[in-house]
């Protein structure tokens, strides 16, 4: 962390750190409870044997090696969790194994004999089902036909027989216990449900080994549940489970094994036994890191930020979405908004930033002066950042370079007075690509050759550029390594002590508690409650986020 | 990892050379297609020199594709928002024809007329774009509509009947041709090359230029990368892409005061299929239909090269259904090559 933003910060409050909870800790506690809980393993057939061993393997880009000889075993009945940081490879090994780059180098084995995996269809014969990082459905097609994509049932005449693929998709979807319309299209489909379908579509067929990059980055913490569950019962049915994700916390609540990666290289294999989070992450970074989660102490000055009567009309499904919601955001401030799948908390984000334009209405003040919520563009205007949590559909612009993508938002202070120099955005974007270091070949790589996380640290640069006064953030870790995470914590915590006011979301309740100055809970787009710090608890969220509680 | 060092530096040149084709892939075709025209070129009746490399056979090229070009260039801006521009030709030919009847049947002096019929150019383009951006009708469609309008509308104007002096007794004109039409398309004095060649290439760099280092350029490419994300980025969508259009009907425009000089003569059927070769020319240059990725200096590359096969098949003589045979042939070969470097 040389370049880190927020060292300044530490050195100028010492007494702080006393005060910062480890993070390391505070894991080695929470994981030790689902390890005791956990049902003795079901001794499948081949739990020695390797099913699939990928040896040595390597991939390059052009001139850019990204793995160079990386070892990875499956086995049927067990999990293997694969971690590492941001573009040390993880996708890239996946995708090998998906058969989407046949130009790799290496061996690959299924059940002892070799195998070249050259296309996407041989990966799919030996039985192997991937769930890719970046979801790959058909946005104007039914859940059905997305399910079956390819290999639709046929009735008479050779044509699709959708009454019966419907009823088909409708028990797969009952089996992961989520309740979709499986006639309905897929864009009117939240993240989450999205996510569901995707892993529908993997099990509707026999799959002997379930590959899942970052499946849950997406999820809120109810589905993560459900997911874990199912992924338990195809485990002891004797599916070969591979699974990445930055959530050290269900790493070690589902993984057998766990492999870790750096900068395209293996570091090794171990059981969560012998592998403790502390040195989990030491493998993965390379070095001991200060893992804590710091609170910023500012002292929360003027509003900057003050929604009212802010409603968001879904009209397919004639409700509201977000329903009567005001609240104030304070200079300095960091103010959490928490709330299960379908509260309404992203869209409330969304919505001041006049993203879903008429659809919206509501009064918005930003320091002190009112500002019609119309489009984005009037929103950054009056000094609104907004990062999006669809990073694939409303964040990157995948074919512009990270440089290109970084000064999207800044176009108009960089051009002096038509022309739009190099030299201009290199100063403004070069900084900020440094500080939130972003690890791509170059800035001039497109962006969609990035790894996911790297992708959302250029948006946060992009947002950042803009120096803003209000700052919303969607899901700002989704699919960030340990590393960057705390990066991103600091940053939050030194902007607010800045004077911005931060409002943000999260799917891990953990990054709420730690970070939020108040916790805003949404049920059914209301505001269920308010949490200061010393009353926000994970019970008194979950509570009030489920109204369990009787309110009358 | 030591058996595998030289093999890696085997990979690593291999690398190197595979991207560098790819990056010059587009320059590489436009020299196979040079050698192409030189092995297969007629030899010049005066000398051993091939036909296909005079001066004059390349001049010619430029010439003969100038009014494509021009239409190309505004395609490119279409194109890159992940929009289509189907108008383009009728829009030339309407344009043709009002610059003739204002400067043959009116006897309107060029620097009203000329203004006017590139500004009738803009206007169909900003009514295709307005109608996209407002009603988020697909670009093909609006501009289909736009397509059989702006024929319907030379047709209207010109009574069906090709403008050119004589034609109808009352027009201002009626023997000779324009000297405006005449100096357009003759070599300027000292240096062979005719203002309708200049003008394309001037249009080119110009717009090369402007999508390269104007704002307006890079939010061309934001819509077509990603419209969403442009348009969180504050970008205006609609007025960006009213613009594109509206440019792309104003080089319309321009192409058809070109047209109509080259022919002296305002025909309100100039231009059919035009918008086919343009869309053709900056395909085969590489810019991608999906919008967001390509730039204009391979929209010239693609015009050169359909220009040049046109005409390595017309000096051999090659007969007319052939020549589209064989330029089918060619745009799905090069959209094929443009797909390979994309995985
Ligand atoms: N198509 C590509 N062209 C060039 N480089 C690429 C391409 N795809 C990936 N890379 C590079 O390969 C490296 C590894 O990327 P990969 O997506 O495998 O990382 P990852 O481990 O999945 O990271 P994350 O946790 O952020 O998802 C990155 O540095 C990335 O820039
Ligand atoms: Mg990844």
């Amino acid at each position: 962390m040389e370049r880190s933003i927020g060292r300044g910060m530490c050195r100028a409050l010492p007494e702080f750190t006393s005060k910062m909870l480890s993070f390391s800790a505070w894991l080695d506690t929470r994981t030790q409870r689902p390890y005791a809980n956990r049902e003795p393993r079901q001794q499948s057939r081949g739990d020695d044997v390797p099913q699939i061993l990928m040896k040595g393997i390597r991939k390059s880009f052009g001139e850019v090696s990204v793995l160079h000889g990386v070892d990875l075993e499956l086995r049927a009945g067990n999990t293997l969790a694969l971690v590492g940081e941001n573009g040390a490879g993880k996708s890239t090994l996946i995708k090998v194994l998906a058969g989407v780059y046949p130009d790799y180098g290496g061996e690959i084995e299924l059940d002892g004999k070799p195998l070249r995996m050259d296309s996407p269809r041989t990966s799919e014969n030996a039985g192997v089902a991937v769930i890719f990082q970046e979801l790959s459905l058909v946005p104007p097609m039914t859940v059905a036909e997305n399910i079956f994509l390819g290999r639709e049932p046929f009735g008479r005449l050779r044509l699709v027989n959708r009454g019966k693929m419907a009823a088909e998709a409708e028990r797969l979807l009952g089996e992961l216990g989520i309740h979709i319309s499986p006639e309905k299209p897929v864009e009117l489909l939240s993240m989450a449900e999205r996510q569901m379908v995707e892993i529908a579509k993997a099990l509707s067929r026999k799959v002997r080994f379930l590959i899942m990059d970052e499946p849950t980055s997406t999820l809120p913490e109810e589905d993560v549940e459900r997911l874990f569950t199912l992924m338990d019962k195809l485990r002891v049915s004797g599916v070969g489970l591979l699974y990445v994700s930055h959530k050290l916390e269900e790493i070690y609540r589902v993984a057998d094994r766990i492999t870790v990666l750096r900068d395209g290289a293996l570091v090794g294999t171990a059981t969560p036994q012998e592998l403790p989070p502390a040195m989990m992450i030491k493998w993965m970074v390379g070095r001991e890191i200060d893992q804590f989660l710091p609170k910023h102490q500012g002292v929360p000055g003027e509003p900057v930020l003050s929604v009212r009567n802010m409603r968001l009309h879904d009209p397919v499904a004639d409700r509201y979405l977000v329903d009567d919601v005001s609240f104030t955001v304070k200079a300095g401030e960091i103010v959490g908004l928490a709330g299960l799948r379908g509260a309404g908390n992203n869209e409330v984000l969304g919505a001041i930033f006049g993203r879903y334009g008429n659809r919206a209405s509501g009064a918005l003040e930003i320091c002190g002066r009112a500002v019609a919520i119309s489009a984005p563009r009037a929103a950054l205007e009056a000094g609104i950042a907004y990062l999006s949590n669809d990073r694939k559909e409303a964040g990157i612009v995948p074919p512009m370079s990270v440089l290109h993508n970084m000064t999207l938002g800044s176009l108009k202070a960089l051009t002096r007075p038509v022309i739009l120099t190099r030299r201009r955005e290199m100063e403004a974007g070069r900084e900020l690509y440094e500080q939130l270091s972003v690890r791509a070949p170059s800035i001039d790589t497109p962006v969609e050759n990035l790894s996911g996380g790297n992708q959302q640290k250029a948006l946060l640069g992009r947002w950042l550029m803009r120096k803003p006064r209000v700052l919303l953030l969607d899901e700002p870790t989704r699919g960030i390594d340990v590393g960057a995470k705390a990066e991103i914590y600091r940053l939050m915590n030194e902007l607010a002590e800045q004077g911005l006011g931060i409002v943000f979301t999260s799917t891990e309740l953990q990054e709420l508690l730690a970070l939020s100055d108040r916790i805003l809970v949404m049920h059914r787009g209301k505001l269920s409650r308010e949490l200061s710090r010393e009353e926000a608890t994970q019970e008194n969220v979950t509570e009030a986020a489920m109204q369990v509680s009787t309110t009358g | 990892m030591k058996e595998g060092s030289a093999e890696k530096e085997r990979n690593a040149l291999a690398a190197r050379v595979k991207s560098w084709t790819d990056r010059y892939r587009g320059v590489l075709a436009l020299v196979a297609v040079v050698l192409l025209g030189c092995i297969f070129s007629p030899e010049n009746y005066r000398s051993d020199w091939p036909l296909f490399l005079t001066l004059d056979t390349q001049l010619d090229v430029l010439f003969e594709y100038s009014e494509v070009g021009i239409l190309a260039t505004g395609m490119t801006l279409v194109i890159l928002t992940g929009g289509i521009d189907l108008s383009v030709g009728s829009v030339l030919g309407m344009s043709a024809t009002l610059f003739s009847l204002m400067v043959v049947a009116y006897g309107l002096p060029v620097a009203v007329a000329l203004p006017a019929a590139v500004l009738a150019g803009a206007v169909a383009g900003c009514l295709c774009g307005g109608l996209i951006a407002k009603t988020k009708m697909q670009p093909f469609v609006a501009t289909l509509a736009m397509m059989a309008a702006a024929r319907g509308m030379a047709k209207l104007i010109s009574g069906g009947i090709k403008v050119q002096p004589g034609a109808r007794e009352w027009y201002a004109v009626q023997s000779g041709t324009p000297a405006f039409f005449e100096t357009m398309t003759s070599a300027l004095p000292g240096i062979p090359v005719q203002p309708v060649t200049l003008l394309f290439v001037f249009t080119l760099v110009f717009m090369w230029l402007v999508v390269k280092y104007t704002r307006f350029g890079r939010h061309l490419y934001a819509i077509g990368g990603s419209e969403e994300a442009a348009r969180l980025s504050g970008i205006r969508i609609g007025l960006t892409k009213v613009a594109a259009y509206g440019l792309c009907g104003l080089f319309a425009g321009l192409a058809g005061v070109c047209n109509a000089s080259r022919m002296t003569l305002g025909d309100p059927e100039a231009g059919s299929t035009y918008e086919l070769d343009a869309i053709a020319a900056v395909v085969i240059g590489g810019t991608s239909l999906m919008g967001g990725r390509g730039n204009m200096l391979l929209t010239l590359l693609g015009t050169l090269i359909i220009g040049y096969i046109n005409k390595i098949l017309s000096l051999n003589a090659v007969p007319e259904h052939y020549r589209l045979l064989a330029k089918g042939a060619i745009i799905v070969a090069a959209v094929l090559i443009q797909q390979k470097r994309r995985d």
